[in-house]
């Protein structure tokens, strides 16, 4: 998504991007999952590392995200839903993880970490996207359409408020997380 | 088992750190797929500057460096940064367990490799983001797309592994 569009990023913009970058890919790659073993591990359900990196980042993030926005210091950017794009795109990245055993960004971290098998993914990720582009006036007025609700969030569907979702949910994932960690430490 | 060199809980921790960090600093969620689109559209207008242009994704996400490349470029660094001082450059063409699956064949695996960058990017264009925009950044600001597509991304690729790996 394009938050700015039309306008240039700052150069501190551009060396603040960098600069999270560098501790994005650092911790990745000390993490272990951008190793082919360990992502493909996690998709034939023998190694829980992504799932455990994932769910910690999401619940600490999304403590940290709300509390700063209720001070008033973060906006949210929340991508809109498009229930048929959404679960089309979403199979369809998943084949795509299944074959290729690296995400888009483990894709440039298991590159920096020297598994040179993930260039011919990224010229594969360039090429798709480009493909994608050639078909998004296509499938913008088609199965992006479907569906359409706009930048909705869990507490909308449910129909409760925010604040009583975030209560409930993040114990909820905290015990999701303790459960894996002693199904599978 | 292959660990990374830190612990699960202690990376995922300080990712959820990062995120309030881009969310403050930069008014931006941490997300990638978005940076190769945009990489995809500077190689396209190399090649077929008009055409590229006319496109309809290019006239919404203009090809250009911005701060999404700007993070791509610093991951490539950070891992290689965190590679070397762990001692785990891997310096590898074929990944050890798809070698035990499939042989040494380094043609083969960049082959596969290729196709499935390309059906992971296009899925994610389709399905607006990728485990980093929608699994990571989406989720914990309890977005119902990013909800339903990590949900897909899991499912499709425990699919896809398993006929791989087990057929």
């Amino acid at each position: 998504m394009d938050y700015t569009p039309g306008k240039a990023d700052s150069p501190r913009q551009l060396v603040l991007g960098l600069a999270f970058g560098i501790v994005f890919g650092f911790l990745l790659q000390k993490g272990g999952v951008a190793k082919y073993e360990v992502l493909m591990g996690q998709f034939l359900l023998n190694d829980f590392t992504v799932i455990k990196v994932m769910l910690t980042a999401i619940v600490v993030g999304m403590l940290g995200i709300f509390s700063l926005r209720a001070l008033g210091l973060v906006e949210l950017h929340v991508k809109p839903a498009r229930y048929a794009a959404n679960i089309a795109g979403g199979l369809l990245f998943g084949v795509g993880l299944g074959v290729l055993g690296y995400c888009p960004g483990t894709g440039i971290v298991a590159l920096g970490q020297g598994n040179y098998d993930a260039i011919a993914g990224i010229l594969g990720l360039l090429a798709g996207s480009y493909i994608y582009a050639e078909t998004s006036g296509y499938l913008g007025s088609t199965i992006e359409k479907i569906g359409n609700r706009g930048g909705i969030m869990l507490p909308d569907v449910l129909g409760v408020r925010l604040a009583v979702f975030l209560v409930l949910f993040v114990p909820l994932l905290v015990i999701g997380l303790f459960l894996i960690a002693q199904l599978a430490p | 088992m292959i660990m990374g060199a830190w612990s699960p809980y202690l990376v995922g921790t300080l990712i959820g750190l990062l995120s309030m960090a881009t969310f403050y600093f930069s008014n931006k969620p941490l997300s990638v797929s978005t940076a190769y689109a945009r990489l995809a559209g500077l190689l396209g207008n190399l090649l077929a500057k008009g055409h590229t242009g006319n496109l309809k994704f290019f006239q919404e996400t203009k090809p250009k460096v911005e701060w999404g490349v700007m993070l791509v470029l610093g991951m490539l660094l950070g891992a290689f940064i965190a590679a070397v001082s762990g001692g785990e450059i891997t310096g590898a063409w074929v990944p050890v367990l798809w070698e035990q699956r499939f042989g040494p064949d380094i043609a083969l695996r960049l082959g596969i490799a290729f196709v499935g960058g390309a059906i992971l990017a296009f899925g994610a264009r389709l399905a607006g983001g990728c485990t980093s925009g929608h699994g990571i950044s989406g989720a914990l600001q309890l977005s119902v797309s990013s909800w339903i597509a990590l949900v897909c991304f899991f499912a499709a690729a425990v699919a896809t592994a398993h006929l791989l790996f087990h057929l």
